[in-house]
Protein backbone atom coordinates (compact mmCIF):
# COMPACT_ATOMS: atom_id res chain seq x y z
CA UNK A 1 0.00 0.00 0.00
CA UNK A 2 1.37 3.42 -0.90
CA UNK A 3 1.75 6.13 1.72
CA UNK A 4 -0.72 8.91 2.15
CA UNK A 5 0.57 12.09 0.55
CA UNK A 6 1.40 14.48 3.34
CA UNK A 7 0.03 17.96 3.21
CA UNK A 8 2.31 20.70 4.47
CA UNK A 9 0.66 20.65 7.87
CA UNK A 10 -2.12 18.28 8.77
CA UNK A 11 -4.87 18.28 11.34
CA UNK A 12 -5.98 21.46 12.97
CA UNK A 13 -2.69 23.13 12.12
CA UNK A 14 -4.25 23.51 8.66
CA UNK A 15 -6.91 25.88 9.97
CA UNK A 16 -7.04 29.45 8.65
CA UNK A 17 -5.93 32.11 11.13
CA UNK A 18 -8.67 33.67 13.26
CA UNK A 19 -7.77 37.21 12.21
CA UNK A 20 -8.05 36.47 8.50
CA UNK A 21 -11.25 34.51 9.02
CA UNK A 22 -13.13 37.18 10.97
CA UNK A 23 -12.38 39.66 8.18
CA UNK A 24 -13.93 37.43 5.54
CA UNK A 25 -16.93 36.42 7.65
CA UNK A 26 -17.59 40.06 8.48
CA UNK A 27 -18.16 40.79 4.78
CA UNK A 28 -20.84 38.12 4.22
CA UNK A 29 -24.42 39.33 3.63
CA UNK A 30 -26.78 38.64 6.53
CA UNK A 31 -30.32 37.57 5.70
CA UNK A 32 -33.35 38.17 7.92
CA UNK A 33 -32.88 37.06 11.53
CA UNK A 34 -34.36 33.64 12.33
CA UNK A 35 -35.22 33.47 16.04
CA UNK A 36 -34.92 29.71 16.05
CA UNK A 37 -31.26 29.89 15.12
CA UNK A 38 -30.00 29.83 18.69
CA UNK A 39 -26.30 29.76 17.83
CA UNK A 40 -24.84 30.86 14.50
CA UNK A 41 -21.32 31.80 13.50
CA UNK A 42 -21.73 35.27 15.06
CA UNK A 43 -20.94 33.73 18.43
CA UNK A 44 -17.72 32.00 17.28
CA UNK A 45 -19.17 28.84 18.83
CA UNK A 46 -18.30 25.25 17.93
CA UNK A 47 -21.50 24.36 16.11
CA UNK A 48 -24.77 25.86 14.89
CA UNK A 49 -27.88 25.15 16.98
CA UNK A 50 -31.40 25.43 15.55
CA UNK A 51 -34.55 25.05 17.65
CA UNK A 52 -37.21 22.85 16.05
CA UNK A 53 -39.51 22.62 19.09
CA UNK A 54 -39.54 23.62 22.75
CA UNK A 55 -37.72 20.41 23.66
CA UNK A 56 -35.47 19.76 20.70
CA UNK A 57 -32.79 21.73 18.92
CA UNK A 58 -30.57 20.42 16.12
CA UNK A 59 -26.80 20.74 16.48
CA UNK A 60 -24.97 20.95 13.14
CA UNK A 61 -21.24 20.96 12.60
CA UNK A 62 -18.63 19.96 10.07
CA UNK A 63 -14.91 19.55 10.23
CA UNK A 64 -12.35 18.04 7.87
CA UNK A 65 -8.62 18.30 7.36
CA UNK A 66 -5.50 16.79 5.79
CA UNK A 67 -3.74 13.87 7.48
CA UNK A 68 -1.39 14.45 10.42
CA UNK A 69 -0.44 10.77 10.79
CA UNK A 70 0.68 8.22 8.19
CA UNK A 71 -1.68 5.40 9.09
CA UNK A 72 -4.94 5.94 7.13
CA UNK A 73 -7.10 4.02 9.64
CA UNK A 74 -5.85 6.14 12.54
CA UNK A 75 -6.22 9.30 10.48
CA UNK A 76 -9.88 8.37 9.87
CA UNK A 77 -10.42 7.84 13.58
CA UNK A 78 -8.80 11.14 14.50
CA UNK A 79 -10.67 13.19 11.88
CA UNK A 80 -14.00 11.69 12.96
CA UNK A 81 -13.28 12.09 16.67
CA UNK A 82 -12.41 15.73 16.04
CA UNK A 83 -15.58 16.41 14.00
CA UNK A 84 -17.87 14.64 16.49
CA UNK A 85 -16.37 16.65 19.32
CA UNK A 86 -18.19 19.85 18.36
CA UNK A 87 -21.55 18.22 19.13
CA UNK A 88 -20.31 17.12 22.56
CA UNK A 89 -18.92 20.60 23.21
CA UNK A 90 -22.46 21.98 22.73
CA UNK A 91 -23.86 19.46 25.22
CA UNK A 92 -25.57 17.46 22.47
CA UNK A 93 -26.03 13.81 21.49
CA UNK A 94 -24.71 12.59 18.12
CA UNK A 95 -27.43 11.29 15.76
CA UNK A 96 -26.19 11.15 12.16
CA UNK A 97 -22.97 11.83 10.29
CA UNK A 98 -22.03 12.31 6.62
CA UNK A 99 -18.55 11.63 5.25
CA UNK A 100 -16.62 14.46 3.58
CA UNK A 101 -13.83 13.10 1.39
CA UNK A 102 -11.16 14.55 -0.89
CA UNK A 103 -9.03 11.83 -2.49
CA UNK A 104 -6.62 11.64 -5.45
CA UNK A 105 -8.01 9.60 -8.34
CA UNK A 106 -4.80 7.68 -8.89
CA UNK A 107 -4.28 6.65 -5.26
CA UNK A 108 -4.90 3.16 -3.89
CA UNK A 109 -8.56 2.91 -2.92
CA UNK A 110 -7.68 0.61 -0.02
CA UNK A 111 -6.27 3.69 1.69
CA UNK A 112 -9.62 5.43 1.35
CA UNK A 113 -11.30 2.31 2.71
CA UNK A 114 -9.11 2.39 5.81
CA UNK A 115 -9.79 6.08 6.41
CA UNK A 116 -13.56 5.58 6.15
CA UNK A 117 -13.43 2.49 8.35
CA UNK A 118 -11.67 4.42 11.10
CA UNK A 119 -14.22 7.21 10.80
CA UNK A 120 -17.25 4.91 10.77
CA UNK A 121 -16.11 3.13 13.92
CA UNK A 122 -15.92 6.42 15.78
CA UNK A 123 -19.40 7.47 14.60
CA UNK A 124 -20.81 4.23 16.03
CA UNK A 125 -18.85 4.65 19.27
CA UNK A 126 -20.29 8.16 19.54
CA UNK A 127 -23.80 6.72 19.39
CA UNK A 128 -24.58 7.92 15.87
CA UNK A 129 -25.32 6.46 12.45
CA UNK A 130 -23.32 7.09 9.29
CA UNK A 131 -25.92 8.24 6.79
CA UNK A 132 -24.06 9.12 3.60
CA UNK A 133 -21.41 11.48 2.32
CA UNK A 134 -19.79 13.28 -0.57
CA UNK A 135 -16.42 12.76 -2.22
CA UNK A 136 -14.39 14.68 -4.79
CA UNK A 137 -11.15 13.97 -6.61
CA UNK A 138 -8.44 16.28 -5.31
CA UNK A 139 -4.63 16.54 -5.23
CA UNK A 140 -4.36 15.77 -1.54
CA UNK A 141 -6.21 13.59 0.95
CA UNK A 142 -8.71 15.29 3.23
CA UNK A 143 -11.35 13.70 5.40
CA UNK A 144 -13.92 14.64 8.00
CA UNK A 145 -17.58 14.56 8.89
CA UNK A 146 -20.66 16.68 8.84
CA UNK A 147 -22.40 15.75 12.06
CA UNK A 148 -25.97 16.30 13.22
CA UNK A 149 -26.93 15.94 16.85
CA UNK A 150 -29.74 17.02 19.12
CA UNK A 151 -29.80 18.97 22.35
CA UNK A 152 -32.48 20.34 24.66
CA UNK A 153 -32.68 24.09 23.91
CA UNK A 154 -32.39 24.87 27.64
CA UNK A 155 -29.32 22.70 28.11
CA UNK A 156 -26.96 24.01 25.44
CA UNK A 157 -23.41 24.69 26.58
CA UNK A 158 -22.51 28.11 25.23
CA UNK A 159 -18.79 28.76 24.86
CA UNK A 160 -18.88 32.26 26.34
CA UNK A 161 -21.15 32.38 29.41
CA UNK A 162 -18.55 31.69 32.11
CA UNK A 163 -19.16 33.39 35.47
CA UNK A 164 -16.76 34.93 37.99
CA UNK A 165 -15.54 32.24 40.38
CA UNK A 166 -16.04 29.38 37.89
CA UNK A 167 -13.34 26.73 37.86
CA UNK A 168 -11.73 25.81 34.53
CA UNK A 169 -11.38 22.10 33.79
CA UNK A 170 -9.45 20.74 30.81
CA UNK A 171 -10.18 17.11 29.89
CA UNK A 172 -7.20 16.18 27.68
CA UNK A 173 -3.47 16.83 27.76
CA UNK A 174 -2.00 19.55 25.52
CA UNK A 175 0.77 19.10 22.98
CA UNK A 176 -0.46 17.01 20.05
CA UNK A 177 0.42 19.74 17.53
CA UNK A 178 4.04 19.92 18.63
CA UNK A 179 4.38 16.13 18.86
CA UNK A 180 2.92 15.58 15.37
CA UNK A 181 5.30 18.27 14.05
CA UNK A 182 8.26 16.52 15.68
CA UNK A 183 7.00 13.24 14.24
CA UNK A 184 6.75 14.72 10.75
CA UNK A 185 10.50 15.37 10.73
CA UNK A 186 11.27 12.04 12.40
CA UNK A 187 12.16 13.45 15.83
CA UNK A 188 9.25 12.23 17.99
CA UNK A 189 9.70 9.21 20.24
CA UNK A 190 7.38 6.25 19.65
CA UNK A 191 5.94 6.67 23.16
CA UNK A 192 5.16 10.35 22.65
CA UNK A 193 3.46 9.66 19.33
CA UNK A 194 1.49 6.79 20.84
CA UNK A 195 0.24 9.04 23.62
CA UNK A 196 -0.74 11.74 21.12
CA UNK A 197 -2.64 9.26 18.92
CA UNK A 198 -4.45 7.76 21.92
CA UNK A 199 -5.53 11.24 22.97
CA UNK A 200 -6.66 12.30 19.48
CA UNK A 201 -8.80 9.17 19.08
CA UNK A 202 -10.54 9.55 22.45
CA UNK A 203 -14.08 10.85 22.03
CA UNK A 204 -15.18 13.76 24.21
CA UNK A 205 -18.41 11.82 24.80
CA UNK A 206 -17.60 10.60 28.32
CA UNK A 207 -16.42 14.04 29.45
CA UNK A 208 -19.57 15.68 28.06
CA UNK A 209 -21.87 13.11 29.65
CA UNK A 210 -20.30 13.57 33.07
CA UNK A 211 -20.57 17.35 32.75
CA UNK A 212 -24.30 17.09 32.04
CA UNK A 213 -25.14 16.36 35.70
CA UNK A 214 -23.42 19.50 36.94
CA UNK A 215 -23.59 23.29 36.63
CA UNK A 216 -21.47 23.96 33.55
CA UNK A 217 -21.65 27.61 32.46
CA UNK A 218 -19.44 27.43 29.40
CA UNK A 219 -17.82 24.71 27.32
CA UNK A 220 -15.72 24.53 24.19
CA UNK A 221 -13.38 22.00 22.66
CA UNK A 222 -9.75 22.99 22.39
CA UNK A 223 -8.70 22.67 18.74
CA UNK A 224 -6.90 24.76 16.15
CA UNK A 225 -6.65 28.04 18.04
CA UNK A 226 -4.87 26.33 20.94
CA UNK A 227 -5.67 26.40 24.66
CA UNK A 228 -5.18 30.16 25.01
CA UNK A 229 -7.07 30.96 21.79
CA UNK A 230 -10.15 29.01 22.84
CA UNK A 231 -9.90 30.35 26.39
CA UNK A 232 -9.84 33.87 24.94
CA UNK A 233 -13.09 33.14 23.07
CA UNK A 234 -14.64 31.78 26.26
CA UNK A 235 -13.80 34.95 28.21
CA UNK A 236 -15.46 36.95 25.41
CA UNK A 237 -14.20 40.33 26.66
CA UNK A 238 -16.38 39.97 29.76
CA UNK A 239 -14.06 38.23 32.22
CA UNK A 240 -10.42 37.58 33.02
CA UNK A 241 -8.94 34.38 34.37
CA UNK A 242 -5.97 32.83 36.11
CA UNK A 243 -4.29 29.79 34.60
CA UNK A 244 -2.11 27.63 36.86
CA UNK A 245 0.57 26.41 34.45
CA UNK A 246 1.84 23.72 36.82
CA UNK A 247 -1.60 22.08 36.81
CA UNK A 248 -2.13 22.10 33.03
CA UNK A 249 -1.89 18.50 31.80
CA UNK A 250 0.72 18.16 29.04
CA UNK A 251 2.10 15.25 27.05
CA UNK A 252 5.46 13.58 27.64
CA UNK A 253 8.45 15.05 25.75
CA UNK A 254 6.41 18.02 24.54
CA UNK A 255 8.44 20.68 26.40
CA UNK A 256 11.64 19.18 25.05
CA UNK A 257 10.28 19.29 21.45
CA UNK A 258 9.15 22.89 21.91
CA UNK A 259 12.67 23.79 23.07
CA UNK A 260 13.97 22.17 19.88
CA UNK A 261 11.67 24.55 17.95
CA UNK A 262 9.49 21.86 16.39
CA UNK A 263 6.85 24.54 16.07
CA UNK A 264 4.06 25.04 13.57
CA UNK A 265 3.09 28.11 11.60
CA UNK A 266 -0.38 27.77 13.13
CA UNK A 267 1.00 28.14 16.66
CA UNK A 268 2.69 31.39 15.66
CA UNK A 269 -0.61 32.61 14.14
CA UNK A 270 -2.30 31.75 17.44
CA UNK A 271 0.39 33.70 19.28
CA UNK A 272 -0.09 36.72 17.01
CA UNK A 273 -3.83 36.59 17.60
CA UNK A 274 -3.95 36.20 21.40
CA UNK A 275 -0.58 37.12 22.91
CA UNK A 276 -1.58 40.73 23.68
CA UNK A 277 -4.35 39.47 25.99
CA UNK A 278 -2.01 37.24 27.98
CA UNK A 279 0.30 38.04 30.88
CA UNK A 280 2.87 35.29 31.39
CA UNK A 281 4.37 35.25 34.88
CA UNK A 282 7.67 33.31 34.86
CA UNK A 283 6.54 30.83 32.25
CA UNK A 284 9.18 29.04 30.18
CA UNK A 285 9.28 29.54 26.43
CA UNK A 286 8.44 25.87 25.89
CA UNK A 287 5.35 26.05 28.10
CA UNK A 288 4.18 29.21 26.33
CA UNK A 289 4.42 27.32 23.05
CA UNK A 290 2.40 24.41 24.44
CA UNK A 291 -0.34 26.82 25.51
CA UNK A 292 -0.46 28.26 21.95
CA UNK A 293 -0.14 24.82 20.30
CA UNK A 294 -3.01 23.98 17.91
CA UNK A 295 -4.72 20.80 19.09
CA UNK A 296 -6.18 18.29 16.69
CA UNK A 297 -9.12 16.59 18.41
CA UNK A 298 -8.32 18.26 21.72
CA UNK A 299 -10.25 18.00 24.97
CA UNK A 300 -13.14 19.98 26.38
CA UNK A 301 -12.49 23.17 28.32
CA UNK A 302 -15.28 23.69 30.84
CA UNK A 303 -16.15 26.59 33.15
CA UNK A 304 -17.83 24.86 36.09
CA UNK A 305 -19.62 26.23 39.19
CA UNK A 306 -16.98 26.23 41.98
CA UNK A 307 -19.05 23.92 44.23
CA UNK A 308 -19.28 21.29 41.48
CA UNK A 309 -15.71 21.40 40.14
CA UNK A 310 -14.13 18.79 42.44
CA UNK A 311 -17.01 16.36 41.81
CA UNK A 312 -16.77 16.76 38.03
CA UNK A 313 -13.03 16.23 38.21
CA UNK A 314 -13.30 13.13 40.40
CA UNK A 315 -15.84 11.51 38.07
CA UNK A 316 -13.73 12.25 35.01
CA UNK A 317 -10.57 10.88 36.60
CA UNK A 318 -12.45 7.80 37.69
CA UNK A 319 -13.33 7.16 34.03
CA UNK A 320 -9.63 7.40 33.14
CA UNK A 321 -9.63 10.88 31.61
CA UNK A 322 -6.47 12.98 32.22
CA UNK A 323 -8.70 15.88 33.31
CA UNK A 324 -7.36 18.62 35.57
CA UNK A 325 -8.36 21.90 37.14
CA UNK A 326 -6.32 24.46 35.20
CA UNK A 327 -7.58 27.85 36.33
CA UNK A 328 -10.41 30.06 37.51
CA UNK A 329 -12.56 32.84 36.10
CA UNK A 330 -12.21 36.27 37.71
CA UNK A 331 -13.67 39.74 37.24
CA UNK A 332 -12.34 41.54 34.17
CA UNK A 333 -8.89 42.92 34.88
CA UNK A 334 -6.19 44.72 32.89
CA UNK A 335 -5.12 41.58 31.05
CA UNK A 336 -7.51 38.83 30.12
CA UNK A 337 -5.44 35.76 30.90
CA UNK A 338 -2.84 35.60 33.69
CA UNK A 339 -0.70 32.48 33.34
CA UNK A 340 0.89 31.81 36.72
CA UNK A 341 3.86 29.51 37.16
CA UNK A 342 2.70 27.73 40.32
CA UNK A 343 -0.32 25.67 41.25
CA UNK A 344 -3.55 27.15 42.66
CA UNK B 1 33.69 36.27 10.30
CA UNK B 2 31.88 33.50 8.53
CA UNK B 3 28.72 33.95 6.50
CA UNK B 4 26.27 31.19 5.81
CA UNK B 5 23.04 31.10 3.83
CA UNK B 6 20.17 28.69 4.44
CA UNK B 7 17.57 28.64 1.69
CA UNK B 8 14.33 27.48 3.31
CA UNK B 9 11.97 28.80 0.66
CA UNK B 10 9.29 26.25 -0.18
CA UNK B 11 9.72 24.54 3.19
CA UNK B 12 6.89 24.48 5.73
CA UNK B 13 7.36 25.18 9.45
CA UNK B 14 9.17 23.84 11.43
CA UNK B 15 11.81 23.13 8.76
CA UNK B 16 13.09 26.71 8.27
CA UNK B 17 13.82 27.00 12.00
CA UNK B 18 15.14 23.45 12.32
CA UNK B 19 17.53 24.00 9.39
CA UNK B 20 18.59 27.40 10.74
CA UNK B 21 19.25 25.88 14.15
CA UNK B 22 21.48 23.18 12.64
CA UNK B 23 23.40 25.78 10.64
CA UNK B 24 23.80 28.10 13.65
CA UNK B 25 25.27 25.28 15.74
CA UNK B 26 28.29 25.21 13.41
CA UNK B 27 28.90 28.97 13.62
CA UNK B 28 30.74 31.12 16.16
CA UNK B 29 30.23 34.51 17.79
CA UNK B 30 30.07 37.25 15.21
CA UNK B 31 29.21 34.94 12.32
CA UNK B 32 26.17 35.82 10.27
CA UNK B 33 23.48 33.41 9.20
CA UNK B 34 21.08 34.43 6.47
CA UNK B 35 17.86 32.45 6.14
CA UNK B 36 15.60 32.80 3.11
CA UNK B 37 11.92 31.96 3.59
CA UNK B 38 8.71 32.52 1.64
CA UNK B 39 6.22 33.64 4.28
CA UNK B 40 5.93 36.08 7.13
CA UNK B 41 5.00 33.51 9.78
CA UNK B 42 8.29 31.71 9.11
CA UNK B 43 10.05 35.06 9.63
CA UNK B 44 8.33 35.38 13.00
CA UNK B 45 9.22 31.82 13.98
CA UNK B 46 12.88 32.49 13.09
CA UNK B 47 12.85 35.67 15.18
CA UNK B 48 11.35 33.71 18.07
CA UNK B 49 14.11 31.11 17.71
CA UNK B 50 16.81 33.84 17.60
CA UNK B 51 15.40 35.57 20.67
CA UNK B 52 15.44 32.29 22.65
CA UNK B 53 19.05 31.67 21.65
CA UNK B 54 20.07 35.24 22.51
CA UNK B 55 20.94 36.00 18.86
CA UNK B 56 19.86 39.17 17.15
CA UNK B 57 17.69 38.84 14.07
CA UNK B 58 16.35 41.23 11.46
CA UNK B 59 13.73 40.35 8.92
CA UNK B 60 13.33 42.01 5.54
CA UNK B 61 10.90 41.49 2.70
CA UNK B 62 12.82 41.28 -0.56
CA UNK B 63 9.98 40.50 -2.94
CA UNK B 64 6.61 38.77 -3.05
CA UNK B 65 7.06 35.47 -1.15
CA UNK B 66 10.72 36.20 -0.54
CA UNK B 67 11.89 37.16 2.90
CA UNK B 68 15.41 37.34 4.30
CA UNK B 69 16.19 36.95 7.98
CA UNK B 70 19.68 37.93 9.06
CA UNK B 71 20.79 36.30 12.29
CA UNK B 72 23.87 37.42 14.18
CA UNK B 73 25.22 34.38 15.95
CA UNK B 74 26.73 34.74 19.43
CA UNK B 75 28.28 32.08 21.66
CA UNK B 76 26.26 30.62 24.51
CA UNK B 77 27.93 32.81 27.20
CA UNK B 78 27.65 36.03 25.26
CA UNK B 79 24.09 35.11 24.43
CA UNK B 80 23.06 35.12 28.07
CA UNK B 81 24.15 38.72 28.53
CA UNK B 82 22.71 39.78 25.21
CA UNK B 83 19.39 38.10 25.91
CA UNK B 84 18.75 40.25 28.97
CA UNK B 85 19.63 43.42 27.10
CA UNK B 86 17.70 42.56 23.99
CA UNK B 87 14.53 41.43 25.66
CA UNK B 88 12.52 44.60 25.17
CA UNK B 89 14.07 45.45 21.85
CA UNK B 90 11.48 44.38 19.30
CA UNK B 91 13.25 43.31 16.16
CA UNK B 92 12.08 45.45 13.29
CA UNK B 93 10.65 43.29 10.58
CA UNK B 94 9.59 45.42 7.68
CA UNK B 95 7.47 42.80 6.01
CA UNK B 96 4.48 44.52 4.52
CA UNK B 97 0.77 43.87 4.14
CA UNK B 98 -1.04 43.83 0.86
CA UNK B 99 0.06 47.10 -0.58
CA UNK B 100 3.52 48.55 -0.54
CA UNK B 101 3.71 52.13 0.46
CA UNK B 102 0.26 52.96 1.82
CA UNK B 103 0.55 54.66 5.19
CA UNK B 104 -2.37 55.75 7.35
CA UNK B 105 -1.60 58.56 9.78
CA UNK B 106 -3.81 58.87 12.86
CA UNK B 107 -2.75 62.11 14.51
CA UNK B 108 -5.68 62.32 16.94
CA UNK B 109 -8.21 60.07 18.65
CA UNK B 110 -10.98 61.95 16.84
CA UNK B 111 -11.77 62.28 13.14
CA UNK B 112 -12.29 65.83 11.90
CA UNK B 113 -12.97 68.94 13.97
CA UNK B 114 -16.22 69.42 15.89
CA UNK B 115 -17.94 67.70 18.81
CA UNK B 116 -15.53 65.28 20.48
CA UNK B 117 -18.17 62.57 20.86
CA UNK B 118 -18.87 62.59 17.13
CA UNK B 119 -15.17 62.76 16.29
CA UNK B 120 -14.50 59.64 18.39
CA UNK B 121 -17.28 57.59 16.86
CA UNK B 122 -16.15 58.65 13.38
CA UNK B 123 -12.64 57.47 14.18
CA UNK B 124 -13.93 54.10 15.42
CA UNK B 125 -15.94 53.74 12.19
CA UNK B 126 -12.90 54.74 10.12
CA UNK B 127 -10.61 52.10 11.64
CA UNK B 128 -13.37 49.48 11.30
CA UNK B 129 -13.83 50.43 7.63
CA UNK B 130 -10.08 50.04 7.04
CA UNK B 131 -10.34 46.39 8.17
CA UNK B 132 -12.93 45.80 5.44
CA UNK B 133 -10.84 47.15 2.55
CA UNK B 134 -9.50 44.82 -0.11
CA UNK B 135 -6.19 46.63 -0.03
CA UNK B 136 -4.73 47.18 3.40
CA UNK B 137 -2.14 49.77 4.38
CA UNK B 138 1.46 48.78 4.99
CA UNK B 139 1.73 50.90 8.12
CA UNK B 140 -0.51 52.79 10.53
CA UNK B 141 1.22 55.61 12.42
CA UNK B 142 -0.41 56.84 15.63
CA UNK B 143 0.78 59.98 17.33
CA UNK B 144 -0.35 62.75 19.68
CA UNK B 145 -3.83 61.73 20.99
CA UNK B 146 -3.82 59.15 18.17
CA UNK B 147 -1.69 57.11 20.60
CA UNK B 148 -4.84 56.38 22.61
CA UNK B 149 -6.23 54.38 19.66
CA UNK B 150 -3.79 51.50 20.20
CA UNK B 151 -4.09 51.35 23.99
CA UNK B 152 -6.20 49.33 26.43
CA UNK B 153 -9.74 50.64 26.66
CA UNK B 154 -9.85 52.07 23.11
CA UNK B 155 -12.92 51.07 21.10
CA UNK B 156 -10.63 50.82 18.06
CA UNK B 157 -8.45 48.14 19.70
CA UNK B 158 -10.19 45.04 18.32
CA UNK B 159 -10.01 46.35 14.76
CA UNK B 160 -6.37 47.36 15.22
CA UNK B 161 -5.65 43.79 16.34
CA UNK B 162 -7.39 42.41 13.27
CA UNK B 163 -5.24 44.67 11.09
CA UNK B 164 -2.11 43.55 12.91
CA UNK B 165 -3.07 39.91 12.38
CA UNK B 166 -3.33 40.73 8.67
CA UNK B 167 0.27 41.93 8.69
CA UNK B 168 -0.26 45.69 9.01
CA UNK B 169 2.61 47.35 10.84
CA UNK B 170 1.07 49.42 13.64
CA UNK B 171 3.40 51.98 15.16
CA UNK B 172 2.65 54.28 18.08
CA UNK B 173 4.76 57.28 19.01
CA UNK B 174 6.71 56.58 22.21
CA UNK B 175 7.03 60.24 23.21
CA UNK B 176 3.26 60.57 22.99
CA UNK B 177 2.63 57.45 25.09
CA UNK B 178 5.01 58.87 27.70
CA UNK B 179 3.45 62.31 27.63
CA UNK B 180 -0.06 60.98 28.22
CA UNK B 181 1.21 58.42 30.75
CA UNK B 182 -0.23 55.43 28.87
CA UNK B 183 2.93 53.59 27.87
CA UNK B 184 1.96 50.49 29.87
CA UNK B 185 -1.47 50.46 28.23
CA UNK B 186 -0.20 49.91 24.68
CA UNK B 187 -2.03 46.79 23.51
CA UNK B 188 -1.28 46.41 19.82
CA UNK B 189 1.70 47.00 17.53
CA UNK B 190 5.02 48.46 18.62
CA UNK B 191 6.47 51.74 19.88
CA UNK B 192 8.16 54.02 17.38
CA UNK B 193 10.22 57.22 17.35
CA UNK B 194 10.35 60.39 15.27
CA UNK B 195 13.05 59.06 12.93
CA UNK B 196 10.91 56.12 11.96
CA UNK B 197 7.81 58.29 11.63
CA UNK B 198 9.66 60.61 9.24
CA UNK B 199 11.11 57.67 7.34
CA UNK B 200 7.73 55.96 6.92
CA UNK B 201 6.18 59.18 5.65
CA UNK B 202 9.07 59.85 3.26
CA UNK B 203 8.92 56.36 1.81
CA UNK B 204 5.13 56.23 1.54
CA UNK B 205 3.57 56.19 -1.91
CA UNK B 206 0.22 57.23 -0.45
CA UNK B 207 -0.48 58.87 2.89
CA UNK B 208 -4.02 58.75 4.19
CA UNK B 209 -4.88 61.09 7.01
CA UNK B 210 -8.51 61.09 8.14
Amino acid sequence: MENIVFCKGGGCTAKLGAGVLSRVLGMLPKGPVDENLLIGYDSKDDAAVYRVSDDVAIVQTLDFFPPMVEDPYIFGQIAATNALSDVFAMGGEVKTALNIVCFPEDMDLNILGKILQGGAEKVIEAGGTLAGGHSIADDGVKYGLSVTGIVHPDHIYPNNMAETGDILILTKKLGVGIICTANRIGEASAEAMEEAVASMTTLNKTAAEIARSYRVHACTDVTGFGFLGHLHEMLDGKHSCKVFAAQVPIMQNVLQYADEFYLTAAAQKNRNHVESYVQFENISFAMEEVLFDPQTSGGLLLAVHPEDAEKVLAEMQEKGLPAAIVGEITEKREFEIYVKSGAA
Amino acid sequence: MEKKIVDARGLACPLPVVNAKKAAEELHTGDVLTVLVDNEIAVQNLQKFAKQKGYTAAGKKKAEKEYEVTIQVVSADAAKTAATEEQDEEVACTVDARKNGMVIVLSANVMGTGEEKLGKSLMKAFVFAVTKQDILPETILCYNTGAYLTCEGADTLEDMKILEAEGVNILTCGTCLDFYGIKDKLAVGTVTNMYEIVEKMEQAKTIIRP
